[in-house]
């Protein structure tokens, strides 16, 4: 079973089309990454299908590095 | 065929120019949902397409109310799949001058043709941009070009529409999703088949083409669109309307 940040990880990885290994704990989405604010929202979307979970738009709006997303998902676990 | 399996979602598909639209879609092997106000028209939809031999069905949609966008949206990606084309055609006229007009006219007329746009096309952009591929196409009308008097309020919600479609068009480009409108000129349908002859006529001198439109000239237009072939074609509003206006 793999741990929320490897899942999270796994999940930008894939949405972001970027190597597993760019995505460490401090990148930022957009600057690090080379996000765009669509690439963002859809980010989100994946996140909240991959944890059965429902982020509210102003959570998401905070979203915006990967350990700020496995923040998000440890804290909001059911 | 072209559209084989993918899911195509019309509103105001009971009759007129939504109706020849879920029709020409079907030809083409899409799977047609086509929305109607009340549960009888969503009946005939679906016997209409069945009795084309077409895959499909009706269903009954209040546009104007979210929970109703939101409950038809689970229930044919519970049926079928996520929608990969979307033609917002439900429409109305409350047509009166602007110093007699009342605001429930004004409301009606925005929220039903242009409101709709918008709850409709936020539904179906979470399934459409994880395929990476999608159409929306918005109906809107040659008076959203050249206004026409009496019409005010019809003419904002379909100039907006296009506006609509210019600017979702550049937000949505990257995933493979087109956004274009197409303006009908006077189209045979009931709406005009309640004018009188000398309105008729009037109406037919300023057409170079000297004729009305027939639904099926529209509904082609929407179907090239919905293609393939079309995928280069983004943000467009495509006039057809015998010449009456020309842009």
């Amino acid at each position: 079973m793999s741990t929320i940040e490897e899942r999270v990880k796994k999940i930008v990885a894939e949405q972001l089309g970027v190597k597993e290994e760019e995505v460490t704990n401090s990148a930022s989405f957009v600057e690090d990454l080379g996000a765009d604010s669509l690439d963002t929202v859809e980010l989100v979307m994946a996140l909240e299908e991959e944890f059965e979970t429902e982020i509210p738009d102003e959570e998401a709006e905070k979203i915006t590095t990967v350990q700020e997303a496995i923040n998000y998902v440890n804290s909001h676990q059911k | 065929m072209s559209l084989e399996g993918k899911v195509a979602l019309v509103t105001g598909a009971s009759r007129g120019i939504g109706q020849a639209i879920a029709h020409a879609l079907a030809a083409q092997g899409a799977i047609v949902v086509g929305t109607a106000t009340s549960d009888s028209g969503a009946q005939s939809i679906a016997e209409k397409l069945a009795a084309a031999g077409f895959q499909g069905t009706g269903m009954k949609l209040d546009v104007r109310d979210p929970a109703s966008v939101a409950e038809v949206l689970e229930r044919i990606a519970a049926d079928y799949a996520a929608p990969a084309i979307l033609v917002n055609n439900a429409g109305i006229t409350a047509d009166n001058l602007l110093m007699r007009m009342k605001d429930d006219e004004w409301d009606d007329v925005i929220s039903t043709n242009l409101g709709s746009v918008y709850r409709l096309s936020k539904a179906v952009l979470r399934g459409m941009t994880k395929a990476r591929w999608g159409r929306i196409i918005c109906i809107s009308s040659v008076v959203a070009g050249m206004g026409n008097g009496g019409q005010s309020n019809y003419a904002a919600a379909k100039a907006g529409m296009e506006g609509f479609a210019r600017a979702l068009a550049r937000e949505v480009g990257s995933r493979g999703i087109t956004v274009n409108a197409v303006a009908p000129g006077f189209i045979d349908t009931d709406m005009t088949r309640a004018l009188n002859d000398n309105q008729r006529s009037v109406m037919l001198e300023q057409i170079p083409l000297g004729r009305l439109g027939q639904a099926e000239e529209i509904a082609a237009v929407v179907a090239f669109l919905a293609g393939e072939p079309a995928g280069y074609i983004t943000g467009a509003t495509i006039p057809v309307n015998g010449g009456m206006f020309m842009g």
